[in-house]
C-alpha cells in the first residue's frame, strides 16, 4: 500500500484508525459521570496532540536519525504561527495558504540557521541553535515587534487588507476556514445515549499529521534515511566513503524545521493568533522530551511521547485540592490531610514534577522509550506462545 | 610512473619534522608495504594521501590529479578508500546496510536526495551488496548489526565496504593490530584472495613483519620520516639499513 511493505503500512493503519476515531476513543467516559475529567476528547486538546505530533515526527527525524540534537527548534514553530497569521491578515481567512506559506518560511529559515550550526556537532551544534532559537525569541519580543506585535502577540483586526476575502468581513473578526468549512465548526452526532462532538479543525490537523507520519515513514525507508543513520553511527566512515556529510545533515535540518513550521501553522489556523512564548527555550525542551520520552529514532515514538505529554499535562494538571480531598473522603479526616498533601505537589501546576520523574524512570529504565517498553512487554507475553508456536512446527510439516 | 606518486612531501610538527622529502612512487597493481619503527612517520605519511593532512612541501598525485588540498570525501571519489588501524564500521546499523551504503555512495557519485525512494526497491544495489557480502563469506550474518561483529569480522566487513566501491587504490593501515593470530591469518587469506581476483592497487602499513612477508611484492622501509630502502621482501630481509633502523647502531 502507497509504497510501503506490509509492516509499515499496518502502522499507518494503526495510526490512521486511532487518529480518525479519537473523538470517540479518548471520550470513554459519559459526561457528568466523576471520571468525565478524564476525558480528552474535546477538539482544543485533540488538536494539540496531533500538532505536537507534527513537531515530534519532524524532532525525530532530525535527533532520531542523524543524532543532531537541536534545542531550538520552537523557533521554526514560531516562525510558522507567525507566518500563518501574517496570510491570514494579508491574503486570505482559508487554511491553504496559511498553512502552505509558514512551511516555506520556516525551511528558508531552517536553511540559514541549519547552515551556521551543522558546522559543527554535539554539544556545540546543541549550544548553536539554542542561541539560534533565544535570539528568534528576544527579537520578536524587540526589535521586531512591527512584524510579530511583540508582548501583545499577532493578533488578526477589523482593518486586515485579506485581499482574496477581505470584503465580507462584516462586524466580527472572521474565522479561520477550509473553504468555506470553519475550523472550530463541530458535528455533533448523538448515538449510544451520548453526545459525539466531531471538529473540523481535529480532522484538518489530524489528515495533516497522517501525510507527515507517511512522509517520516518514507523517509526512514529511503536510501537518504539510511544516510541519515549512517552519519549518526560514523561521520569519519561516511566522509572515507565519498560521502559528505553536511549536505545530508543540512537536508534532515530543513526537513524537520519545515515540520515544525506545518505545527506552528496550524497553531495559528486553529487560533489565528502568535506570540513569542512559543519560539522559548521550553517549548524547544518540550519536543526533545516528547521524541526521547516516546523513543527516539522509531517511527511511532515521537508520536506516542507527544500524546503522554499532552494527555497527561492536561490530566494532571487538572487536580486540584478539593479533587484530592473528594477522592481520599473515605480516609479519617487526618489522614485524609496527609494523603492528599503528600500529593498536591506532584498534580495541578506541580505536574512538571510528575513529568520529570516519569522521564528519568524512561532515561533510566528504557533509553529506548515508551516504545521499548512496549516491545519489551511483547516480548514477556509472546514468549510462552512463540516457543509454542516452534514445538508445532515441525508437526505441520508432513501435511504440506 | 605509477599509479600514485609522492614527491619531495615534507610535513613539520612544529620542531618535528615527520616527514622530510619524502619520494615514493607506486606502481599500478601492486601491492605495497610500507614499514619501519614507531614515529618513522608512516601515519603521517597516510595521512597526507587521503587528506587529512596537507603537507608544508612537495606533490602528491593519484593517476595524474593532485590529491592535495581535497576533502576525504573528494579523494575517495577519485577511486582510493582506506582501512582503518581500528575498523571504522557504521556500528548502529546491519551488516548488509554497511555494505549498502558505499554501494550508493558509488552510483551517486556526489550527493543526491533519494528521501522517497525505498531501498529495498534498488534491486541491482541490493544484489551488489549481498555477491559482495558472500565474496567476504559474510552472507550469513547479513542481519547482524555491525557493532556486536567480532574484531576479525569488523576488519573482513570494512574491506567488503571498501571493495564494494571497486577503488583503484586501498590503503591499508595496520589491518592487523591488535588481532588475535588466528583473525591476522584470515586476514592474510583475505588479502591475498582479493590480490588475486580483483585489479586494485594495495598500500599497506604495517607493523607485523610476518603479515608484510607473506603478503607484499615491493617494500618501502621509512625512518625518521623518510624512505630507507626500497625492495622486494627477499632483499630487505638482509639489508643492513634496515636492522640498524630497526635494532640501532650498536647492532649494526
Amino acid at each position: 500500500m502507497f509504497r510501503l511493505d506490509r509492516q509499515d503500512a499496518g502502522l499507518l493503519v494503526f495510526v490512521a484508525v486511532i487518529t480518525l476515531f479519537a473523538p470517540i476513543l479518548l471520550n470513554p467516559f459519559a459526561e457528568g459521570s466523576a471520571m468525565a475529567q478524564f476525558n480528552a476528547g474535546y477538539p482544543d486538546l485533540m488538536q494539540r496532540f496531533v500538532i505536537f505530533a507534527i513537531f515530534a515526527i519532524g524532532f525525530n527525524i532530525l535527533f532520531g536519525l542523524t543524532g543532531y540534537l537541536s534545542f531550538g527548534h520552537a523557533a521554526f514553530l514560531g516562525i510558522g504561527s507567525y507566518s500563518a497569521v501574517w496570510m491570514f491578515k494579508l491574503l486570505s481567512m482559508n487554511v491553504i495558504p496559511a498553512v502552505l506559506f509558514s512551511v516555506i518560511v520556516a525551511g528558508v529559515f531552517s536553511l540559514v540557521i541549519g547552515y551556521v550550526c551543522l558546522r559543527r556537532s554535539g554539544i556545540y551544534f546543541s549550544i548553536l541553535t539554542l542561541a539560534f532559537a533565544q535570539m528568534s525569541f528576544s527579537l520578536a519580543y524587540s526589535v521586531l515587534t512591527p512584524i510579530t506585535n511583540g508582548e501583545t502577540g499577532l493578533q488578526l483586526s477589523l482593518s486586515d487588507p485579506r485581499v482574496l476575502d477581505g470584503k465580507t468581513t462584516t462586524g466580527a473578526l472572521p474565522e479561520t476556514n477550509l473553504f468555506g468549512v470553519a475550523m472550530n465548526d463541530t458535528l455533533s452526532v448523538e448515538a449510544l445515549g451520548r453526545v459525539w462532538q466531531f471538529s473540523a479543525g481535529y480532522y484538518f490537523c489530524a489528515v495533516l499529521m497522517l501525510i507527515a507520519f507517511y512522509i517520516s515513514i518514507r523517509i526512514f525507508r529511503s536510501p537518504f534515511g539510511m544516510m541519515l543513520r549512517a552519519v549518526k553511527s560514523n561521520q569519519q566512515r561516511m566522509r572515507f566513503t565519498g560521502l559528505n556529510t553536511r549536505p545530508y545533515a543540512l537536508a534532515a535540518f530543513v526537513i524537520s524545521g519545515m515540520y515544525a513550521g506545518l505545527a506552528g501553522g496550524l497553531m495559528a489556523a486553529m487560533d489565528p493568533l502568535a506570540g513569542a512564548d512559543r519560539m522559548q527555550w521550553t517549548a524547544s525542551g518540550e519536543v526533545v522530551l516528547m521524541t526521547i520520552l516516546g523513543g527516539a529514532g522509531t517511527l511511532l515514538g515521537p508520536i506516542l511521547g507527544s500524546g503522554f505529554i499532552k494527555y497527561f499535562e492536561n490530566i494532571f494538571s487538572k487536580i486540584n485540592d478539593t479533587i484530592l480531598h473528594q477522592w481520599f473522603a473515605f480516609l479519617p479526616d487526618g489522614l485524609e490531610n496527609f494523603v492528599v498533601a503528600v500529593i498536591y505537589p506532584f498534580v495541578g501546576k506541580g505536574w512538571l514534577l510528575t513529568l520529570g520523574m516519569l522521564f528519568m524512570l524512561v532515561v533510566i529504565f528504557l533509553p529506548g522509550g515508551l516504545i521499548e517498553g512496549a516491545q519489551r512487554l511483547r516480548k514477556l507475553f509472546a514468549r510462552t506462545p512463540t516457543g509454542a508456536a516452534d514445538r508445532r512446527a515441525p508437526a505441520s510439516k508432513p501435511a504440506e | 610512473m605509477g599509479i600514485l606518486e609522492v614527491k619531495d612531501v615534507s610535513k613539520r610538527f612544529g620542531g618535528l619534522r615527520a616527514l622530510s622529502d619524502v619520494n615514493l612512487s607506486i606502481a599500478e597493481g601492486a601491492l605495497h608495504a610500507i614499514i619501519g619503527p614507531n614515529g618513522a612517520g608512516k601515519s603521517t605519511l597516510l595521512n597526507v594521501l587521503v587528506g587529512k593532512l596537507l603537507p608544508d612541501t612537495g606533490s602528491v598525485t593519484f593517476a595524474g590529479q593532485s590529491v592535495l588540498g581535497r576533502q576525504p570525501h573528494q579523494i575517495n571519489q577519485m577511486g582510493i578508500a582506506r582501512v582503518f588501524q581500528t575498523p571504522e564500521i557504521f556500528g548502529a546499523l546491519t551488516v548488509l546496510e554497511n555494505v549498502l551504503i558505499p554501494c550508493f555512495a558509488k552510483r551517486d557519485g556526489a550527493y543526491r536526495l533519494h528521501a522517497l525512494e525505498a531501498v529495498r526497491d534498488e534491486t541491482a544495489i541490493n544484489a551488489q551488496a549481498e555477491a559482495m557480502l558472500v565474496d567476504v563469506n559474510m552472507q550469513d550474518k547479513r542481519h547482524m548489526l555491525a557493532g556486536s561483529l567480532s574484531r576479525g569480522d569488523k576488519r573482513r566487513l570494512e574491506m567488503a565496504m571498501c571493495l564494494v566501491q571497486e577503488p583503484r587504490l586501498l590503503l591499508l593501515d595496520e589491518p592487523t593490530a591488535g588481532m588475535a593470530r588466528a583473525d591476522t591469518n584470515n586476514t592474510i587469506d583475505l588479502l591475498k584472495q582479493i590480490k588475486a581476483t580483483r585489479p586494485v592497487t594495495m598500500v599497506i602499513i604495517e607493523h607485523d613483519m610476518h603479515v608484510v612477508f607473506s603478503l607484499a611484492e615491493r617494500i618501502t622501509v621509512m625512518a625518521q620520516g623518510t624512505p630507507l630502502v626500497e625492495d622486494i621482501p627477499a632483499r630487505i630481509k638482509g639489508n643492513p639499513k634496515v636492522q640498524e633502523a630497526y635494532l640501532g647502531t650498536a647492532h649494526a
